[in-house]
């Protein structure tokens, strides 16, 4: 029998693995990088990270049936942690060269930024760089009340993170989102929550302290479970 | 929406680190190349002053080397939870996948893309473009244009290097390190012409490198070079020798580093991301 662990990081081919293992180790958190189906069942949480296009992962998920497995997690109730490209794979679809299904788990799209403002002003894209995540409707400081208990508790309002992307989440029920972002004159989703399934646009493992907070909160979470 | 463009937003300050073996080295002028330490003690002071990105450049890449340099990045990814970028000698798709593997978040790419523009799209491919940063080395030939170089400036190519800027974005670069062979090293400035023109041409980010002495030259290269990063060595460096040796003490490594014929200020990042601010041009850290 295979040895339970804390993590399965889901490796589908995309996206830089190691810097998310290395954060989860850096919170105390046993990550395996795998793509058998058993190792990501048996484990703790689920992260699903990724860089690249849209199309590629979802056909790389499908053609091995993790999509599947993806969907059972989340049936189970299981902690599901997605990243980026990983994020927006958990919408109903997306715009990116084309139309493409997602694994449809929040019902949503997928949509490019936009490279040109209201006022003319041309924006580059991909949005590279470091930017503060808010809830719009909280005070500038501190932790928003609507943060509490997630994995944002610990995180400022305003706090910044690393962003990597040309695509941004449009989720349709808005109660998901937990923070949004501002680049140029748009703002977007950059973090949501639905039940235990939580969505960065930003890279937490690339976002120094302030990233390290969530990973932090999410060994919190996995070790109150496996308690 | 209450958002002003005058304000530049999410500038990034970013610390190239050249490597030779396992040592950080940095080239002085008309003297060769210094040894300054262990990269790794240079990169966690960064980290914790607040530097945006890490750049790696392995600058001898000579395949024996190759081991060390793995060390290194991997030594750094467990430490550093910031983006590192690793360049210098990278040939193929499989050079790539190993430094990735190390720990690398993104790679630059020179020689390899002059010599085989498609292996920009091929490695967009497989690692994803904003993993995959072009390095271009523009040395000056007349007054409107720029050959790209080889080999850290030593070695002609005859592209032009507005046609290659906007080549390597239509073949998937996430984004362009521009460094100028003439003011590299120098102190004099960026080439600000070149940036401008660089960023004007293409939609994906571009990082200013070679030249910068001072704070001023770094606030000029945002304002006027709509930069959208920069790249600094000895500036950063040299602070943090200095501060290795406490605060306003002379430094030993300095008199050799830093002659008087250096224009190079040393800055601390925090110093740096002030007086930014005070520009208008604002970095993390600096934007509450």
């Amino acid at each position: 029998m295979k040895k339970r662990c804390d993590v399965a990081i889901v490796d589908y081919g995309l996206g830089n693995l190691f810097s998310v293992q290395n954060a989860c180790k850096k919170v105390g958190l046993e990550a395996v990088i795998t793509s058998q189906k058993d190792v990501i069942h048996a484990a703790s949480c689920v992260i699903l990270p990724g860089v690249g296009a849209f199309a590629d992962a979802m056909a790389a998920l499908t053609s091995s049936g993790l999509d599947q497995v993806l969907g059972e997690i989340v049936v189970d109730g299981k902690t599901l942690f997605c990243l980026c490209l990983g994020m927006q794979l958990l919408m109903s679809e997306s715009q990116e060269f084309g139309r493409h299904k997602g694994l449809n788990i929040i019902e949503g799209e997928v949509l490019p930024l936009r490279a040109l403002t209201d006022a003319g002003v041309r924006i580059k894209v991909p949005h590279v760089g470091w930017n503060g995540i808010f809830d719009p409707d909280a005070d500038k400081k501190g932790s928003p009340q609507k943060w509490q208990g997630t994995l944002l508790e610990d995180v400022q309002n305003h706090e910044p993170m690393y962003f990597v992307h040309s695509y941004c989440v449009v989720p349709r029920d808005k109660r998901v989102v937990l923070a949004e972002t501002i680049y140029g004159d748009q703002q977007f989703c950059s973090v949501l929550q639905y039940g235990n399934i939580f969505g960065c646009q930003c890279h937490p493992e690339k976002s120094a302290a302030a990233g390290l907070k969530i990973y932090e909160k999410l060994a919190q979470k996995i070790r109150k479970a496996n308690a | 929406m209450k958002h002003s463009l005058q304000v530049l937003q999410n500038r990034r300050i970013i610390a190239r680190m050249d490597i030779k073996g396992s040592n950080l080295v940095k080239g002085i002028h008309l003297e060769g190349l210094r040894v300054l330490g262990d990269p790794s003690q240079f990169a966690k002071y960064y980290y914790e002053q607040g530097i945006d990105e890490l750049v790696y450049m392995d600058i001898v890449a000579s395949l024996y080397n190759r081991n060390s340099l793995h060390d290194i990045i991997r030594k750094t990814a467990q430490d550093i939870f910031i983006p590192l970028t690793v360049g210098g000698g990278l040939r193929t798709v499989d050079d790539m996948r190993q430094v990735l593997r190390a720990g690398a978040d993104k790679v630059a790419i020179n020689t390899a893309a002059i010599k085989n523009p498609q292996i920009i799209r091929e490695a967009a491919k497989c690692f994803g473009s904003s993993t995959i940063v072009v390095s271009i080395e523009a040395k000056r030939v007349s007054k409107d244009k720029y050959e790209a170089y080889i080999d850290n400036g030593r070695e002609k190519t005859g592209i032009d290097v507005f046609e290659w800027a906007q080549r390597v974005v239509a073949l998937g670069a996430g984004e362009i390190l521009l460094t100028s062979v003439d003011q590299e090293g120098t102190g004099k400035g960026f080439d600000v012409y070149l940036v401008n023109k660089v960023s004007q041409l293409v939609s994906i980010p571009v990082i200013a490198s070679g030249g910068a002495g001072c704070k001023e030259h770094v606030g000029e290269v945002f304002v006027a070079g709509c930069a959208d990063a920069v790249c600094l060595a000895s500036l950063f460096h040299y602070d943090f020798l200095r501060q290795q040796q406490g605060f306003g003490a002379p430094n030993k490594q300095t008199p050799f580093m830093q002659n008087k014929f250096s224009r190079i200020q040393d800055i601390s990042i925090p110093t740096l991301k002030e007086y930014l601010k005070a520009k208008k041009v604002v970095c993390r850290g600096c934007d509450r």
